[in-house]
């Protein structure tokens, strides 16, 4: 009677295991983040203990910029769509030139998706943790939160674009991650990732408002903060159309170069 | 039978040739480890340059503690990457083939990756600190100069002993989880500041649990000649590099009852 049922406990047993297991994966995920977050938060409370001069940002400021930043992370162009890499490397990227459906568009959307999925697992409950526990401030005014949500959409599409772009790259580069390695950071930064931007002196000001990359961390931060005032809202969603407009029209002229030159992986 | 050095440097040199099969992806590779430590350290710069100071410490001491810490740990990184693969090594099976072999699985697993392109890292810390060295007017006594010697060594140590005790959870877990990089990734952001600065009971967690600081704090604050604000005596800074060493030893002693707990995943 027992060797009868065993198979199927074992296999209940570890079916279940292994859900655990990629639920354990991802509070692990969160955790780290927590932990990044609180790091973060604890340097910045140290330089601003530093000094009585007033900053372009108070803490409370910074420290919701922070915890917006890890809640967030996710958006961020970070790597190259990781489906379209293995398409890349095995040749079948060839099927996808003779679906009949635009391939920028259609790389576009599946980008999306790649960017959104594991963001919206994870900035839920951390913000929801944030504000509850680690100083993360509410929205400044009911306008800054409808502010911030459009430019989280801006955000959204600027990072899908350099997303498609860091793809697309794949192709000349074949083996690896491909530039992102290098322009990966480089965004990383420039976004407000490694400190806030507000925090970077002056004459940087002048060149970090041209970049497009302001649009993806910074700007919609300071909407929801109230940090850029409400009244101000439309230059920064303005300067995210523009940049998603030639992004967008970069990323589809280089798919056009590309796939006219692609030599496929046989195999 | 070749003896354990020689069988490592064989494992190197395999690991290197395979490296350097893609020349291009090894290049971008170390140049991308370069731009992502190196961002981080300019936003060091642009926070000093906005505050001018970190609690009395300034710009060059926080660089030598950068320095410290990122040195130390890609020398770890370039050598034992295998330890990030056991949960895979343990879920595909193929740990059973380490096992076989006639030599310790802990040789096996440095030798398995040699990571060239995290000389981009080690290459951006050494810079740093040599900067830091220079500026500073520490005095180079025999003493000083074998602490510094000292302490990168068992902070390289250290970090092995950390990776070691990732793998070993795979034992149990057969995944790699992600929430010992908060340990890894976030000792390190935490390290690159003196760790007086963080709050009482994460300077508690990074002494008496993790004796991260024990290699990348209380000896370098013997380096540079200052007094200590957490208050400890020379004799302890001096003595405190050999705690990164006593817990590498412990996790190789913490590896081996995980190694007896192995049981195959049989696939």
């Amino acid at each position: 009677m027992q060797s009868f049922v065993l198979p199927y406990t074992a296999v209940l047993s570890a079916r279940f295991r292994m859900i655990l297991q990629y639920r354990a994966a991802a509070i692990a995920g969160f955790v780290t983040q927590i932990g990044w977050g609180a790091i973060r938060v604890m340097a910045m409370e140290a330089f601003y203990r530093s000094t009585s001069a007033p900053q372009p940002m108070h803490l409370e400021d910074v420290v919701t910029y922070i915890w917006l930043g890890q809640a967030l992370l996710g958006l961020l162009p970070w790597n190259p769509d990781t489906e379209i890499r293995n398409m890349v490397r095995s040749g079948t990227v060839a099927y996808e030139l003779v679906r009949p459906v635009n391939l920028y568009t259609y790389w576009f959307s599946r980008s999306m998706a790649f960017r959104l999925a594991p963001t919206f697992m994870r900035s839920i409950p951390l913000a929801i943790l944030a504000l509850l526990f680690f100083g993360m401030q509410a929205p400044a005014s009911p306008e800054a939160l409808l502010f911030w949500l459009a430019a989280t959409v801006g955000a959204v599409l600027l990072s899908t674009a350099l997303t498609v772009i860091l793809s697309i790259t794949l192709m000349w580069t074949i083996a690896g991650e491909g530039v992102s390695f290098l322009v990966s950071p480089v965004i990383y930064f420039l976004a407000g990732m490694v400190i806030p931007l507000p925090l970077f002196p002056d004459w940087a000001q002048r060149v970090l408002d041209i970049l497009p990359f302001r649009g993806i961390c910074d700007a919609p931060f300071r909407l929801y903060m109230g940090h850029i005032p409400a009244t101000e809202a439309w230059e920064v969603l303005f300067h995210q159309v523009i940049w998603i407009v030639i992004l967008v029209a970069f990323g589809a002229w280089l798919l056009s170069r590309a796939t006219r030159r692609l030599v496929v992986q046989g195999g | 039978m070749a003896n354990p050095l020689a069988l490592y440097t064989h494992y190197v040199s395999i690991s290197l040739r395979s490296q350097m099969q893609y020349r291009v992806s090894f290049l971008l590779g170390t140049l991308g480890q370069l731009f992502s430590t190196g961002v981080e350290f300019i936003g060091i710069l642009a926070l000093f340059d906005r505050f001018g100071s970190l609690n009395q410490w300034t710009l060059a001491e926080v660089a030598f503690f950068y320095g410290i810490v990122n040195v130390a740990f890609a020398v770890t990184d370039m050598l034992s990457r295998g330890f990030d693969h056991v949960g895979q090594l343990v879920r595909s099976g193929e740990f059973d083939r380490m096992l076989l072999r006639p030599r310790s699985t802990v040789l096996q697993l440095i030798g398995q990756e040699f990571t060239l392109k995290r000389l981009g890292r080690f290459l951006q810390g050494g810079a740093v600190l040599l900067w830091a060295a220079l500026y500073l007017d520490i005095d180079w006594s025999p003493s000083v100069a074998a602490l510094t010697v000292i302490t990168v060594c068992c902070g390289a140590c250290f970090f092995l002993g950390l990776f070691i005790n990732i793998g070993t959870v795979s034992f149990w877990t057969t995944e790699t989880l992600e929430l010992m990089n908060v340990l890894t990734y976030g000792g390190i952001e935490a390290s690159k500041y003196p760790l007086a600065i963080y709050r009482a009971w994460f300077r508690r967690f990074f002494t008496m649990v993790i004796p991260m600081g024990c290699v990348t704090y209380f000896p370098v604050v013997a380096i540079l000649g200052r007094s200590d604000p957490l208050g400890t005596s020379l004799a302890f800074q001096y003595l405190a590099p050999l705690f990164g060493l006593f817990y590498f030893i412990l996790s190789l002693f913490i590896w081996r009852i995980g190694l007896r707990h192995y049981r195959s995943t049989g696939s």
